[in-house]
């Protein structure tokens, strides 16, 4: 499943993130690891922000054309009927 | 019956003896069924609990609903309505009346509903439908949700209201369905159907089902088999969101999770968006402040050993001061030490000069000088003691003076040129000289005449020439 590797892509980067998080917080890393781990950690904050913006800010209708296509088109916000 | 056979058909049982194994029996094998009939002679007491008849054409059985059972009743109930209950039976032992507990009723007709919703139930959790291990694992981070439900309904502009609020851009794209009639379920279970064939093109990665509240039939068709089962079938992970919390649909126990209301579905995205947006900002920042702790310690380090770094020069110029420091105390100790020397040598030296001759002289001579002094004071002492000593003889002398005699008119006669003392006339003879020595003065005289010595008696006999010999003795 491809979009489900993608969550997975994104759990596993927070979780990395949180992991690089602690090992710094146990202050004995030798300071060139900790700058690559900094530096890596900075990526993962980067790409965990990258996932989230990447949706679009779209709301759409998905309807069938006549040609028993799919088709979408803008949501009509505001619209007001009832049920 | 099995407890009918245990009745002894020759024994005599009493009146509560009977009535207790009928209400055991009865209580044992009418459990949980279900009853359709017609309310007549109902009653509403004080107590709050609801007594009725139910009836047919043919028969009738007395029937409670208690007031714990009346919580959900969402019609009145009145006499000639035809209703179905689901209840046991009962004996009320102090009568011999049996009955009815009910502790459902519905309308008939919605009762069958309710009925079909059982059996469905039944039917699906046999089959494993709501099992835990079924549900998809809910995306951390939800982007693209697909929302089924109807365009222009409540639930969807709930939805939309809610997910504004959401950190992160969220696409969302609406299937609308007919969300109650005969339509609805068919439209649901083909959008459900859609999902998974255009899952891979819009990237779903969460389906909100649902609708806002209404009634047991508005919301029937989220309890119809079919959309149960779309719902199951689906490969993105379903959120229902059928109607207020009470109602509890077939969709609702297959769906990975369950909302009550689609405005709380909706807030369930938006609060895991919040979430992850409150851990990523909080794990940058641990980040940045671990990595600035890291640095910090580092630089602490540096400086520490900077510091040590530094240290020898001056600790050369700390030597530096040491070592003047020393060398004047060693100034010092040898001017001590010098002092020291050259103090026992003038001691020795005067210790030397006093062993000069010249002082061992001057020392003899001042010896000498002492003693001569000393001589001299002892000396003066002897004479002034002597001199005190002949004063004081003189003066016991002077008391023992022949001289003071001499006063009291007595003379001294010496034989001259002997100049010895004249005690006895035998000695003198006539013509020689002698000098009588007076206190004043003395009278040279030549002897005429010697008169001998007389005892006492006989110079009595002649007083007048002893008288003078006798003091001239």
């Amino acid at each position: 499943m491809v979009r489900k590797k993608k969550t997975d892509q994104f759990e596993e980067s927070l979780e990395k993130l949180g992991k690089i998080v602690e090992q710094l917080e146990q202050g004995e890393v030798p300071l060139e690891e900790a700058l690559e781990s900094f530096t890596e950690g900075v990526k993962l904050v980067q790409f965990c922000h990258k996932k989230l913006e990447e949706a679009e800010q779209k709301i759409e209708l998905l309807t069938k054309g006549q040609g028993g296509d799919w088709t979408t088109e803008a949501f009509p916000e505001g619209a007001k009927n009832g049920e | 019956m099995p407890l009918a056979a245990a009745l002894d058909q020759t024994a005599v049982y009493t009146v509560s003896q009977l009535n207790a194994t009928i209400k055991q029996l009865l209580e044992t094998n009418y459990r949980y069924i279900w009853l359709k009939g017609e309310i007549s002679n109902f009653r509403a007491p004080a107590s709050g609990h609801f007594y009725f008849t139910l009836k047919d054409e043919a028969s009738q059985i007395k029937a409670v609903l208690f007031r714990p059972q009346q919580r959900g009743l969402r019609f009145r109930l009145e006499d000639g309505l035809q209703v179905l209950c689901q209840g046991r039976v009962t004996v009320y032992t102090p009568r011999g009346d049996y009955q009815f507990l009910v502790e459902r009723i519905e309308r008939q007709g919605l009762g069958a509903m309710q009925l079909a919703f059982e059996q469905l139930k039944q039917k699906l959790d046999r089959e494993g439908l709501f099992a835990a291990e079924r549900k998809l694992a809910l995306p951390l981070v939800p982007r693209r949700l697909a929302v089924v439900t109807s365009a222009t309904g409540a639930a969807i502009r709930d939805i939309l209201k809610v997910l504004k609020r959401s950190p992160y851009p969220l696409s969302v794209t609406v299937l609308p369905v007919r969300v109650q009639g005969e339509e609805a379920a068919p439209e649901i279970s083909a959008a459900f159907a859609t999902i998974n064939r255009l899952r891979d093109q819009y990237d779903w990665d969460l389906v909100i089902a649902g609708r806002g509240g209404g009634s047991l039939e508005d919301l029937w068709p989220f309890n119809q088999e079919s959309v149960a089962r779309a719902i199951a079938a689906s490969t993105v992970p379903v959120i229902s969101a059928v109607g207020h919390e009470i109602d509890l649909t077939i969709a609702d126990l297959v769906a990975d999770l369950r909302m009550p209301t689609p405005t709380a579905a909706a807030e369930w995205v938006v609060t895991r968006l919040e979430n992850v947006e409150r851990t990523l900002s909080q794990r940058s920042e641990q980040l940045a402040a671990r990595m600035h702790q890291v640095i910090e310690r580092r630089r602490s380090v540096l400086g520490y050993l900077g510091k040590r770094l530094v240290d020898p020069r001056k600790r050369l110029t700390d030597q530096r001061l040491l070592v003047d420091d020393r060398l004047d105390r060693l100034e010092r100790a040898m001017a001590v030490r010098i002092e020291r020397i050259q103090t026992s040598v003038r001691h020795l030296q005067e210790r030397l000069l006093m062993q000069h001759p010249r002082r061992r002289i001057e020392r003899h001579q001042a010896e000498l000088n002492l003693m001569h002094k000393q001589i001299d004071s002892q000396v003066r002492q002897r004479l002034s003691n002597l001199r005190l000593r002949v004063r004081h003889l003189a003066a016991q002398i002077q008391s023992l003076s022949p001289l003071n005699v001499l006063a009291r008119g007595y003379a001294i006669a010496t034989l001259e040129p002997e100049q010895q003392v004249l005690r006895n006339a035998d000695r003198v003879t006539p013509g020689r000289a002698v000098r009588v020595q007076l206190h004043q003065g003395a009278l040279d005289c030549t002897v005429d005449r010697v008169q001998p010595h007389f005892t006492l008696a006989s110079r009595r006999s002649s007083p007048g020439g002893q008288e003078e010999e006798d003091r001239s003795v």
